[in-house]
């Protein structure tokens, strides 16, 4: 059965509002990074090797694959001296949708030099809070039903403080059961950014593939979490740039990928080379589609963004 | 037995040998963690809801339900009455069993009674149905790109939300999982 014609109109005419404020919302977040003195840069979105991660799939494309994030373009730039820069792009990742989810999505990512995952939390603030400011809504964001203000600054929690205050397992628990992912989305999530974000920091080394571990503290790597209402929103960390300890967790991950059977990925080797001169830095990738859905009061990914796969 | 890639809206679960709907199901994942599969279940029986979510390695019990086709004959009080096809035996179900249902329940229409342990607990009708608008305000030309809408009455009773351009008489396919529109039917 195939709707007519009028029903689909009728379904993209009724998205003409979300559709000029997700428009506003990139124009404002462009113009935040150029005035800051970011530069835009666009990597390829198809690569050889995506970064070798446990649970994110790649779609292939010939023999390649279109990117999971622009992450590993990104830090070569980076270890080629170019100190700020920002990327708005379409990522791709194969059996993800849900109401949050999308297989193509669009992701904004930036880096900044001689950074620390701290500074780029107080940066991801100041950038979030400016641009809602420029489009009238930091202090009556509405999102299901619960009024968030953007003003920074915004509330910080660790991993290890939330699992005290919210679940009934402890975070060494829910790792050994593997049920962290599990634990997180159940009973801790719900109530992350509900009246102003939160930056869930300071996550378990082994959950950290690219990111550096804590200055005498190993156990816990240099990253957060954003959630605004309840959702995540973005996710940032210190950069690892020491090559043998990123090779071995590639190598981790690419082993287990072998074990299940999953589609095989080759070693990112230039990035490896690149982050040998990769100065200190801090990065985060942020999904836009959700960004736009607070702002909008949207419910579902589906409404601010003009086609979903489904009407293809 | 099922496992996580068989969970859907509508999947019936045997927990703590109770019956159990999955009313709402999503796919969740934090960005860099696990797939799961997050789930309303409510109890068949009383009614009672929670929500949690699944690993893509957990395993579920089916429930031991049955359904037989019965038609609608009529409402009497507040008990809806179903005769059973090929027994004539006849069984009732309370408005509360009927749920939403009752927006769709037309006369003679067949639905699936669904029994626990021989005794009927709910309904589930077909998931489309289709139903004459008997009261709608005329379709003023030039609002179709709006993407706006309109309530209009259907032959139940019932009052759902249609595009501008629906008219009076004409037939639309409803999904009764949602209660929400979804295009018009010719003839």
């Amino acid at each position: 059965m195939s709707a007519s014609n009028l029903d689909d109109i009728f379904l993209l005419a009724r998205k003409k509002e979300a559709l000029h404020l997700r428009a506003r919302l990139i124009q404002n977040i462009r113009l935040f990074f150029i005035e800051h003195g970011f530069l835009e840069v666009e990597t390829p979105l198809r690569i050889p090797s995506p970064a070798p991660e446990e649970h994110i799939e790649a779609f292939p494309s010939g023999d390649w694959f279109l990117q999971t994030s622009p992450e590993l373009c990104m830090k070569r730039l980076l270890a080629a001296g170019f100190p700020l820069i920002f990327q708005i792009s379409k990522c791709f990742r194969a059996g993800e949708r849900g109401n949050l989810h999308l297989p193509e999505f669009t992701m904004l990512e930036w880096y900044v030099t001689k950074f620390d995952y701290l500074q780029l939390m107080s940066q991801c603030e100041e950038m979030i809070f400016a641009v809602a400011a420029n489009m009238d809504i930091a202090r009556h964001c509405t999102f299901r039903n619960k009024k968030i203000d953007l003003t920074p600054p915004w509330e910080k929690i660790t991993v290890q403080e939330a699992f005290e205050k919210y679940a009934s397992v402890t975070l060494e628990e829910a790792l050994n059961k593997n049920k962290f992912d599990q634990i997180i989305v159940d009973y801790i999530e719900p109530y992350l950014g509900v009246n102003r974000p939160t930056f869930l920091y300071d996550y378990p080394a082994k959950l950290a593939a690219l990111a550096k571990l804590k200055d005498g503290n190993t156990n816990v790597a240099e990253r957060f979490e954003l959630y605004i209402g309840g959702m995540e929103i973005a996710n940032g960390f210190s950069e690892l740039n020491d090559t043998e300890e990123q090779r071995r967790r590639f190598e981790q991950a690419l082993q287990l990928r072998t074990q299940k059977n999953w589609t095989q990925y080759s070693m990112p080797e230039k990035f490896l080379q690149a982050l040998q001169t990769m100065p200190e830095s801090a990065g985060i990738a942020l999904g836009i589609d959700r960004l736009a859905m607070i702002f909008a009061h949207a419910l579902q990914i589906d409404d601010i963004i003009s086609f979903t796969p489904e009407i293809l | 037995m099922y496992t996580a890639s068989d969970l859907r809206k509508g999947l019936r679960l045997k927990i703590d040998n109770e019956p159990y709907v999955i009313t709402e199901f999503n796919f969740v994942k934090p960005g860099k963690g696990q797939a799961l599969y997050r789930c309303k279940l409510k109890n068949m029986v009383t009614g009672s809801q929670f929500e949690r979510s699944f690993r893509s390695v957990d395993t579920f019990e089916s429930a031991d339900l049955r359904e037989k086709k019965m038609q609608y004959l009529y409402k009497e009080g507040d008990k809806y009455c179903f005769m059973d096809n090929e027994n004539f035996e006849q069984i009732y179900l309370t408005e509360s069993q009927i749920g939403d249902a009752k927006n769709f329940l037309i006369d003679n229409i067949e639905a699936e009674i669904l029994l626990f342990e021989d005794r009927p607990i709910g309904i589930s009708l077909p998931n489309f149905v289709d139903l004459v608008v008997t009261e709608a305000d005329p379709w003023a030309k030039g609002d179709t790109v709006s993407g706006a809408t309109k309530p209009v009455k259907v032959q139940t009773g019932y009052t759902i939300q249609v595009p501008t351009f629906v008219g009076e008489g004409e037939k639309i396919r409803i999904d009764t999982r949602t209660g929400e529109y979804l295009t018009r039917v010719k003839g």
